[in-house]
């Protein structure tokens, strides 16, 4: 079962300031202290540098989209890599995840998954992790991912389909080109592709700048939109700051930065 | 935990600085924080102490850098399993501050606090004795915004994520409160020997 919302976080004797939004949900201590065994069922590649792992994880409890885990990996002599890793799958993939990993040059991790992982290999898995960029799927959500920032981000918009949901939700997604874009045949019309450096006929090539944003806050619901930004950490200070110069308040701005 | 088929991990000399689970980020320094980048001019910032102490405290940048100086160098390591080694920051230990402000006797936890309203709690203890510093200076030059400039507080011993950016004040308390991310489930110490990253560790 997926952890619930709370509003109530514990009080805190901070001064209160503008820029401080308060996670979305309560996180399970016991789930995130817990390593769990994960038996990877399936590889399909999405980009010629990205591919979906998908994993059974029985003793999963549950998460929320937005949510990441922490994956370890031991070498023979007792050596440990373990990284974070946004899950890209909706809560309803009953004892599954999925995560998405870019292929990082001389990477270890990713390195390992993608030359050498096959169905059948076990790795071990902690988590969910995080309150604080989950969505429940309660409030209009502003998505803005590059790269494999969409990740956590798809989440989001297959729980929003999976569940029939109404609430508005939005994706700005930016890719290098249309080859390099994961997940593109499954979106739909609340997203908008941006191609830094090369697109398909007739669309023109460039960042996600001032003008997608203010297009997406001019159609803002009543209430405005809980923001989430993912990527690099060089995108989400781009995009974090063109929200803000557009008017979209700090303190309702997520930001999940991959390093 | 039984050996991943296939997985060797990159050659690597044996490190004894390097606690458990993290590796070696050598010239990278990963930028993670949850919020937006504040736009903070040197001239806006302060730093207070307040709480259980004898006297409440505000420092201006240039009251701050009035005091003695002092410099970290040694190694960091964040929760998200990387970790540096021989960084340099330069600044003013807290026991400076905390010596004109004077906690109380009942004083046994902090909450450090950030000028974005970031928070998180620490035993007092983890803050004195030449444990924590307030610094501006990373490597010789002024600390990046990304990095939590003009200011953050650094407590080397602890996870990175204590280690407040763009850092306003400490408040004194003589109970343990957890800040930010110890609300979303992270460790409420976060010592990176004994590996305390998620509640419950
Ligand atoms: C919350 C969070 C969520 C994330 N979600 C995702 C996700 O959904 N998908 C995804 O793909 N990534 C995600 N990441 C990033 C992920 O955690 C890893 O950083 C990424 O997969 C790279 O790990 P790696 O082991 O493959 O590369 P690493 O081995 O960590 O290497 C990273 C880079 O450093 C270089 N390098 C580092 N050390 C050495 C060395 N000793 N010798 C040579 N080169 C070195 C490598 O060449 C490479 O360029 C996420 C990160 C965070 C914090």
């Amino acid at each position: 079962m997926p952890p619930t919302t709370s509003s109530a976080t514990a009080s805190t004797t901070a001064p209160a300031t503008r820029f401080a939004v308060p996670g979305r949900i309560a996180v399970s201590n016991r789930a995130a202290a817990t390593w769990q065994c994960a038996t990877l069922t399936e590889i399909r590649r999405e980009t010629p540098h990205a591919a979906t792992f998908r994993f059974a994880v029985p003793e999963w409890t549950g998460h929320l989209p937005g949510q990441h885990l922490m994956l370890r990996l031991r070498a023979e002599d007792g050596y440990v890599a373990q990284r974070h890793y946004s899950i890209a799958s909706p809560p309803d993939d009953d004892g599954h995840v999925e995560l998405t990993l870019d292929h990082i040059d001389g990477g270890e991790v990713s390195g390992w998954f993608h030359t050498v992982a096959k169905p059948g290999d076990e790795v071990e898995l902690r988590g969910p992790l995080s309150g604080f960029f989950a969505w429940p799927g309660d409030r209009p959500a502003l998505l803005i991912g590059a790269g494999s920032g969409v990740v956590p981000l798809m989440s989001m918009v297959r729980h929003h389909r999976a569940r029939n949901l109404t609430v508005p939700l939005r994706l700005l997604v930016s890719a290098r080109g249309p080859e390099e874009l994961i997940y593109a045949s499954e979106y739909g019309a609340e997203t908008t592709a941006v191609f830094t450096r090369s697109a398909p006929e007739g669309v023109a090539v460039g960042r996600v700048a001032a003008a997608h944003v203010a297009r997406l806050l001019a159609d803002g619901p009543e209430g405005g939109w809980e923001a989430y930004v993912c990527g690099s950490n060089g995108f989400a200070e781009h995009a974090s700051r063109l929200l803000v110069d557009a008017g979209q308040p700090v303190d309702r701005i997520r930001i999940e930065r991959f390093g | 935990m039984n050996v991943t088929r296939g997985f060797a991990g990159r050659p690597r000399v044996r490190n004894d600085g390097l606690p458990p689970g993290q590796y070696d980020a050598r010239d990278d320094w990963p930028v993670l924080s949850a919020e937006v980048t504040p736009d903070l001019a040197p001239a806006q910032w302060t730093f207070t102490v307040d709480g259980l102490v004898a006297e409440e405290r505000t420092w201006t940048w240039d009251e701050a850098h009035a005091l003695p100086p002092s410099a970290y160098e040694g190694d960091i390591h964040c929760v998200t399993s990387w970790s540096k080694f021989g960084v340099r920051f330069a600044g003013v230990s807290l026991d400076a501050f905390l010596d004109l402000a004077r906690p109380t006797a009942e004083a046994t936890h902090a909450v450090a606090y950030s000028h974005t309203g970031y928070t998180t709690n620490l035993p007092l203890a983890d803050l004195t004795g030449g444990r924590a510093w307030i610094v501006w200076e990373y490597g010789d030059r002024p600390l990046p915004a990304e990095h939590g400039g003009p200011a953050r507080l650094i407590v080397p011993r602890l996870y990175f994520w204590k280690s407040a950016k763009w850092i306003a004040g400490i408040r004194l308390l003589d109970h343990d409160e957890p800040g930010f991310w110890e609300q979303n489930g992270y460790h409420h110490r976060g010592n990176p020997w004994e590996e305390q990253r998620y509640s419950g560790d």
